[in-house]
Formats: C-alpha cells, structure tokens, sequence
C-alpha cells in the first residue's frame, strides 16, 4: 500500500499497531488526521476496549429474574424488591494508583461514584479490594499510606460511606499494586438513566470541571507495562476534586428528576471522546461537537488535547431540544455552567468541530463496536503444575500450633484493618451498620426493611496455582461473606486484574479465570452485571498474582437480623459447617509460615457451596445464630480467633474433626490452617441446635457441635489428638489488632 | 416543632440531620439552601457535617460567607438554639458564634470511630434532658477536629461551664488515650455565652439506631423537642 500518514514511532506512541491502522484506514475509507488517530487509540486501548478478553467475558452468565440492567451500561442493576435497584459495578485503578497513590485512589473513587449516579442512582456506599507489595518494604508503605489518603480523602469528602473492603500483601504486587474500587447506588427501578443519546437535535451538553491537560492518553497508559520509566508517566494521572463532584452528584441527580434529560454519560477514561462515541453509538445517532465551546483550564489547547483529556469530574449530558433552560438553571444553582457543546445528528458519526471547522469525522460504531477483538493464543506453562507440587521437605520444622496461629493473626494480610477503615467515614449517611466484625459491609435501605449486604473478594494465590479454581473460589467466598451477614446472594461484578494479555500464560490465566468466574455465577445464582478488566500489570517483565477481585451483593430481607462474626456471649455452642479436607495449597499458613505459594488451590463443591450460603441467610432470617463467621484465610484456628475478637475478650473451648487429609505436610497444621472452601463458624443459643442441626442435614450441609464459648482463652483440641492450641484472647487478640498498625507511626497504634 | 437544616455546597450529613428529626423524631424539617437569605419558620437550626466548599482552605472559611450566615445570626442573637455538628461547629468557629479553631488532628490522620463524650453542662437547649456526667457514645468522623484556642479563652469557657462535651474512656474518665484528635482540655464541644448555641466534632445525628452502633445521639434532639414543648406550654399558659 501507499506510504503511511504517519511513521512507526507514531503509531508506538498511540499504541497503535500496523494492522490496526490498516483496520482504522478501511473502516474511515481513508487515512485519519492525527486528531482521529488520537480518538482510535484511546477508544482501541485495551481499557477501553478489552480487545484481548472481550471474547472470554462474553461467555459470563448476564442474565437472572433479579437483573435490570446487565453489562454494556455504566454499572450494571439488581432488583431489591419495593421497585427499587441496586446499581453496582467495581474498577479498577491500578496503573495510576502505582504512579501517584494519593491522586492514583482518589480518582478511582470518583470514578466508579460517577458511573453509579450517572444511572441516575444515589450512591451509598463504597468498598475496596487492594493489593500491594510485601509490607516490610518502606516502598510498600509509602503506596499503602499514599492509597488509604487517597481512598479516604474523596469518598470522605463526597460523603458516601466506605463500608468495607479486603487487602492482600504480596511482594507479587510490589511493583503493581492494585487498587479496586467498588460502588453500590440505588435507584427506582422505572428511573434508571441510560447513556444513550437519542433524538435528532437534541443538545448535547458538558457540566463539570474545565478540560486541563491531565491525564491525556491516561487509558493508553493504562494498557502497557511499567518500566523504569513510568514515574514519567506522573502527567498522564489525573487530579481528584471531591467536592466538584459532589455538587455535580447532587445537580445530576436532580436534573434527572425532571424529565429533561435523555441521556447521561460521565467522561471517564478517554474523556470525552469515549463519552461522545458511546452515547452516539448506542442510541444509533450521529453526535457533534465543537471543541471551542468545551470550558478550558488551559489557553492553547488542541483539538486532540481537548479530545483525550481525562480531566476528572466531567458529564455529557444530552437534553431535549426546548428544555435545556430548566437544565441550565438547575446547574446555576449548584454554581456550575452547563455549556452546549453540540447537538445530537441523524447520521452515525462523531464529528468534532473547532469553532466551526471540521477536525475530526469518525463513525462512532467504529471507535466502539468495531474495535478490534483479539483471540490471543493461551497456553499454560509446561511443567507448571508439576512444579508447584508441595513436597514435605519444602517445609522448615514445624512451629508449635499456638505460636503459628500468633503468626498469622500478626501477619498483615490476617490482622485487623481498623488502621485503615478508621480512617474512611464508614458511617457517613446513617446508613452503616457497626462495621466491627461484619463479614460484609451491610447497609440498611431507607424506607423498606431491608439492608443490603456486599463483599469483594479475591485470593491470587489461589489463581496462581490454578486460575479456574481460584477465580470460583473467589465468587465463592464474596457470596459466602454475604451470606454469614445475612444476605441472600443476587448479584456480582468483576474486576479481572492480570498481566501481558500478549504472553499466551498470561492470557490463558484470565481464559481459565473467567471460565471459573462463570461457573461459580451460574451455579451460586448470581449474574454478573458489569465489571472492569486491568490487563498490563507487570513491571520489568514479572506480572502479579492473576487476580479476579469479585464484587457480590445480597439482600438481607430483615434488616434487624443482620448478623457478625463476634460471639456475643458465653455458654453459646459452637457449630462448625462443612468439611476440612486438610487442603494446605495456596494457604495463608504456607505463605505467611514456610514463605511458599504451592500446592493444589482447595477443591470447591458449588452444589454444597450454595446450599451453605442458603442455610445461613435464612437461618439468620430465623433468628437461630448468634454470629457467623466463614472460614478462608488462616483456616479454622484463624476463624475462631476472630470470632472470639471484639467479643470484650469471650474465648471458646472446641474440639474440631481432624481434617481428611494432613495436606502433604503434618495433619495438625493441615486442620487447623487448611483452607478448605465451604465452611463456617457459628454460634447458636443451646437450646437451637437441634433445630439448626437438622437444618443443615436437610440442605446437605454438613453440621458438627465442636464446643462451646466462653471463659478467656480460645483452646482448640483436634479429635483424636487432644489439645493443640491455648492461648489467652487479649494476648491474641493484641497481635491481630496491631499486626498492621505497627507498620506506621507510633501514634498508629491500636 | 419545625428544624432548619441548612445545606451548604459540600454538606454530606443534611441528610442524616434530617432522617433523625424527621423520620426518627417525627419533627418537621426545612431544608434551607445557603443561598438563603432567610431560613424561614424554625424553631431551631442545625448545621450538618461535611466538607463545605470542599474544605480546601480551612474548614468552614467560606461557608460563613454564605448569605444564610445572617439570618442564622440573628436567630442566635435572639436566643434561638443552634446546633453546629462537626463541620458544622466549624463552620460556627469561623463565624464568631463559638470560640476556638480547629486543628488537624494530631496524628495527622482522618478518624473514624465511636468516641465517648461526658456531659459536662445540662442547662444548653441540646442536653437539657442529660445528667451532668453522662456519658454517650457518638461517633466522630473528621481529619481537623483538634480543638485549639488561647490558654485565656480556654480558662474563660472553664470558668464560664462553657465546655459542653469532652472526651473520656467509656466509664468517663478524662484520659489522653481517650482524647481521639489532641483536643486542648479534651474538648469535643462548647456553648456560646449565651448557651443557646452548641457546637461538637462528635455525631449525635448518626447515632440514632441500635443496629448502626448506639441510639444515644438522640439525647441531644429529645432535648431542644423537650425544651420547645415547654416554652410552647409556658407561652400556652
């Protein structure tokens, strides 16, 4: 063919390879402008247009009675009874949050918020799945410290509640640390807002912060790897203002109770590119523009500036011809200028003008729908498996019970959160209940009797073995933690956090995580709505743990019966659900102990998984358990700690089944730290057990009394062995609380 | 009786202000934007928590330029009760209503968590119902809460009974651990000199149910209902 427009370095610096130049010059009918090149290579990015996994997410399950809104929207929506839905979808910010923790988090928060309200919900609460580097490392720290601030400065200052969340440590994130953040709204059902526009001759309009020059190609940066470079990349981070989106929160939400407005999309990755296109393309309709009109923060800035500035805190807005005053006057109220940037047209294009000359003329359905979609060769390691077999003499000499139970409850991934938590505003809208010892952040819903309870989970140690299983356990264990609340599971979303989609192990690992992912959905009932995929995370040539992060909500129907981990009391019996099969691969015991990930990840058993999940929610609903706790991270000797925690110091007194198997290793560690899926702690008021008991038999769950709580020390005994654990509560109960805290400054403490 | 909540740009605790008068306390509410010259018929005026204009300069420093400022004012002037919340106290200390000023924490870090507050005054509008030494747990939820202010004006809200709330372990002890944000003389809330105008960093309005961690918030709103219904029955008469 004829000599390029453009030259290879170009093209490199959009991302933008040969054939898909040749593919852009094909679907335009001729070569674009540099400004139309700009808009292909943020929409093609991999952010925006999961070119490398868009053919494995279509096999997820999108579809259930409860769905109202499934993936293709800003956030996908549950049905929660009373006409009302929950609007949820989780992110990631992981490459900016690397570069500039503070501001990485913070506009990760805004983002997600932005996407819920857009559906025209009222966002009420948030909660968050981090992974960062080994703690011992100042570096760590300084990105843990950088991304609480940061978390905690928006969603603080916004005003809607951070109510829980999960974080791992793992020297596999040192370099790539991952920042997920998730977003529940709620919305009449018969309100919900689309992003579409519609109507020829409609206005188009833009409210919100002015258009800078930050974080231009922010999701091309989002889409490489990192190098010893990337601290360059710092401009390509865009700056958080809390306090311009709660009033463009509150303006939108009151635009859109009038009926003035058809459509509304927030300009997040590829600004207003992506908002402009998208819109255009799902509601069949041409939209232009002229970039003149878009309000500046800097003087001079280009067409293709203007374009593929991810300047935060930003709206498209498309208004019915004739109501745009009301429009404006709502904005004026809440001190922001809604501008009119355009109009919607009856062609199919995107067509962006600078003060009335043409600078850009692209079909919108080939920016989004005609984007490129890559099968990527997968292909898992040879020998792989093989090597990560666990063998007996990988392990140093075994530690006594108690002292490697005090390790992990001092280990930063097992110890208490407060550090962090303490400092989100957890309760902010009155709506939290008592974050200490929920196994989920649980909110009630104004008006009804409802709450609603949502966890994120993940476990990229499980994934590393074997990403299928590991990715089901993740769906399994979010569900689980919604139920021990009390919750019924109805609803998830995902957030695929991997490597080189380029390197066929890679992409193999997501092929088989969403494979996993949609197994477990079908199974446990509950449709995935909408999610976010994070390819790229690896410095230097070394990728993270492969990492799904699940998001799963549920409905509590009685919002007096929401349940914890603590026990509540002495003189309760304990219940122990499921069975310990002695699985130590991929535990936190061989990690945070012996420093080794390895093994098989634990076996799952969704029939019996979800059969749990149902005795536990309508249990609680029955009033039968006195607290819930399930069982993963640490195993059961770690879930019986916890459950004496936050108690004011009740211990418990157990004798448990020896697992079935001694895990390749030594049949006490094997017990008591296994990590087996499907199981729970509970306690129940003596006189229910029987009734508890025969319930789970029904269900299939199996049921064991193994002790009572009370006095102050957890003691544990292992069937046939005798006693293998005591120790006091308040000294274990100080290792866990200061396990994390230590980290920082002395004033941390506690 | 009817509440003013007054909404400024960035209050994000309006809402729970208004769900414990409301819906919890059965009260009227207007929910007066701060563009208001008037904040209409009210019985008494909440300024809610949150991040007024974002908070970027020192908190509160701008709301108190809002045009409703007057005519809260004027309210307090006449002895109508007033209860700054958090930023809301804030916002009062920027306005010349309450004394002090409010520091960062001394940690340097935002808190968020149930604190105990010891009543120590029961003859202002909003703990007229509480016994003197009472204590209740609230929580608090601010990164700049550490109250500060000149050892003489510190000495004069002593001498005056103007320290409302303070800081203290849950059986009421004044203790350093106890003191969550570095507070001078563990100061979580004063009066004005009048007494009719309260101020606290702590959330009374979100400790208001049970399930959400402690109902013993609404001590503060069953007080000024209470002192209402007894003027309004002194005025009956």
């Amino acid at each position: 063919m004829a000599a390029l427009a453009f030259d290879e370095a170009t093209l490199d610096r959009h991302g933008v390879t040969r054939e898909e130049y040749e593919r852009i010059v094909s679907l335009m009918g001729r070569e674009p402008n540099l400004t139309e090149l700009g808009l292909f290579s943020v929409m093609w990015s991999e952010h925006c247009s999961y070119k490398s996994s868009r053919v494995h997410l279509k096999t997820l399950p999108t579809e259930g009675k409860r769905v109202v809104q499934g993936p293709g929207e800003n956030a996908g929506a549950v049905d929660i009874g009373d006409g009302l839905a929950a609007v949820f979808k989780i992110e990631s910010h992981n490459h900016p949050s690397f570069i500039e923790p503070y501001q990485g988090a913070a506009t990760g928060v805004g983002g997600i918020i932005r996407d819920i309200f857009t559906m025209g919900a009222r966002p009420i609460a948030l909660l968050n799945s981090l992974r960062f580097g080994a703690i011992e490392s100042p570096q760590t720290r300084r990105i843990v410290d950088g991304v609480v601030r940061g978390i905690g400065g928006y969603g603080n200052s916004i005003g809607i509640p951070t109510i829980g969340g999960e974080v791992m440590f793992d020297e596999r994130y040192a370099g790539n640390p991952l920042v997920n953040v998730f977003c529940l709204g709620i919305a009449r059902q018969d309100e919900i807002v689309k992003g579409a526009a519609t109507g020829v001759g409609n206005a188009i309009y833009y409210v919100g912060a002015k258009t800078g020059r930050d974080g231009i190609h922010g999701a091309t940066m989002a889409s490489a790897e990192f190098d010893e470079k990337s601290a360059e990349k710092r401009p390509a981070v865009q700056v958080g203002d809390p306090f311009m989106e709660k009033l463009l929160l509150e303006a939108c939400l009151e635009v859109m109770q009038t009926d003035a407005c058809v459509g509304v999309q927030d300009m997040g990755a590829a600004g207003l590119t992506c908002s402009t296109c998208e819109t255009g393309a799902r509601g069949g309709v041409g939209v232009e523009i002229d970039v003149a009109k878009v309000p500046q923060r800097e003087s001079g800035m280009t067409p293709y500036e203007i374009m593929l500035s991810e300047s935060q805190e930003r709206m498209l807005l498309i208004v019915k011809r004739g109501r745009e005053k009301e429009v404006e006057a709502i904005f004026e109220k809440w001190d922001l200028h809604a501008v009119h940037i355009g109009e919607v047209t009856a062609d199919d294009k995107l067509r962006v003008k600078h003060n009335g000359v043409v600078v850009a003329e692209v079909p919108n359905l080939g920016l989004t729908d005609e984007a490129p979609v890559y099968r990527r060769p997968y292909a898992d390691l040879p020998g792989r498996i093989a090597g990560n077999a666990l063998k007996a003499a990988d392990l140093k000499p075994l530690p006594s019970a108690t002292d490697a139970l005090m390790t992990l409850l001092g280990s930063a991934n097992i110890a208490s959160k407060r550090w962090i938590y303490r400092q989100y505003d957890h309760m902010v809208r009155g709506n939290t209940f008592a974050l200490t010892g929920l196994t989920a952040g649980v909110v009630r819903v104004k008006g009804t009797p409802r709450a609603l309870a949502m966890s994120a989970d993940g476990n990229g140690r499980y994934c590393e073995l074997d990403p299928r299983q590991g990715a089901k356990l993740a769906v399994a264990e979010a569900a689980r933690n919604v139920a021990c609340a009390g919750g019924q599971p109805i609803g998830a979303t995902n957030c695929l956090n991997f490597g080189n989609p380029q390197r066929p192990e890679i992409m193999w690992q997501l092929a088989e995580a969403v494979a996993g992912i949609g197994e477990a959905c079908r199974a446990l009932d509950t449709p995935i709505t909408g999610g976010n995929v994070s390819l790229y995370n690896e410095t230097e040539g070394r990728a993270i743990l492969p990492t799904p992060v699940i998001g799963v909500v549920g409905v509590i129907e009685n919002a007096d019966r929401v349940t914890t981990r603590v026990f509540p009391s002495a003189g309760l019996d304990v219940v122990l659900l499921g069975d310990g099969l002695g699985e130590l691969g991929g535990s936190e015991y061989l990690k945070t102990v012996h420093g080794l990930i390895k093994g098989e990840a634990p076996k799952l058993d969704l029939a019996r998984e979800k059969a749990l999940h149902e005795w536990l929610y309508t249990s609680i609903a029955a009033g039968l358990l006195k607290s819930a706790h399930d069982c993963s991270d640490g195993g059961l000797a770690v879930t019986l700690a916890e459950c004496c925690f936050d108690s004011g110091g009740i211990g418990v007194d157990v004798t448990v089944p020896a697992a079935a198997s001694d895990g390749g290793v030594d049949l006490t560690a094997a017990t008591l730290f296994g990590e087996s899926a499907s199981r729970a702690v509970v306690s129940v008021a003596p006189g229910d057990t029987a009734a508890v008991l025969a319930a789970a038999t029904t269900l299939g769950v199996p049921a064991k009394k193994i002790g009572v709580t009370g006095g102050s020390a957890i003691a544990i005994a292992i069937d046939g062995k005798g006693g293998v654990i005591e120790v006091s509560v308040a000294d274990a109960e100080a290792r866990w609380s200061t396990g994390l805290s230590k980290w920082f400054g002395p004033k941390d403490q506690g | 009786m009817r509440f003013a909540v007054i909404v400024f740009p960035g209050s994000n605790c309006d809402h729970e202000a208004q769900y414990t008068t409301e819906t919890v306390l059965g009260q009227d509410v207007s929910m007066v934007w701060h563009k208001e010259t008037s904040i209409g018929p009210a019985d008494a005026v909440i300024l809610p928590g949150g991040f007024s204009h974002g908070d970027y300069l020192r908190t509160g420093a701008i709301a108190r330029f809002s045009p409703v400022m007057g005519a809260v004012k004027a309210f307090a002037e006449k002895g109508g009760p007033v209860l700054g919340i958090c930023n809301g106290f804030q916002i009062l200390q920027e306005s010349g209503l309450l004394p002090g000023a409010m520091l960062r924490n001394s940690d340097l870090r935002f808190h968020c968590e149930f604190v105990h507050v010891r009543v120590e005054q029961n003859d202002t509008p909003f703990t007229r119902l509480c016994t003197p030494g009472q204590v209740l747990k609230v929580p608090i939820s601010h990164g700049e809460g550490n109250f500060f202010a000149a050892p003489d004006v510190i000495a004069d809200l002593e001498k005056n009974r103007r320290i409302v709330f303070r800081y203290v372990t849950a059986s009421g002890d004044v203790t350093d651990a106890a003191n969550p944000n570095g507070s001078l003389a563990s100061i979580a809330g004063v009066c004005s000199a009048q007494r009719n105008v309260v101020g606290l960093m702590p959330h009374p309005e979100r400790a208001c149910d049970p399930r959400l961690g402690s109902e013993e918030g609404l001590i503060l709103f069953r007080s000024v209902i209470d002192q209402f219904a007894s003027t309004d029955a002194m005025q009956a008469v």
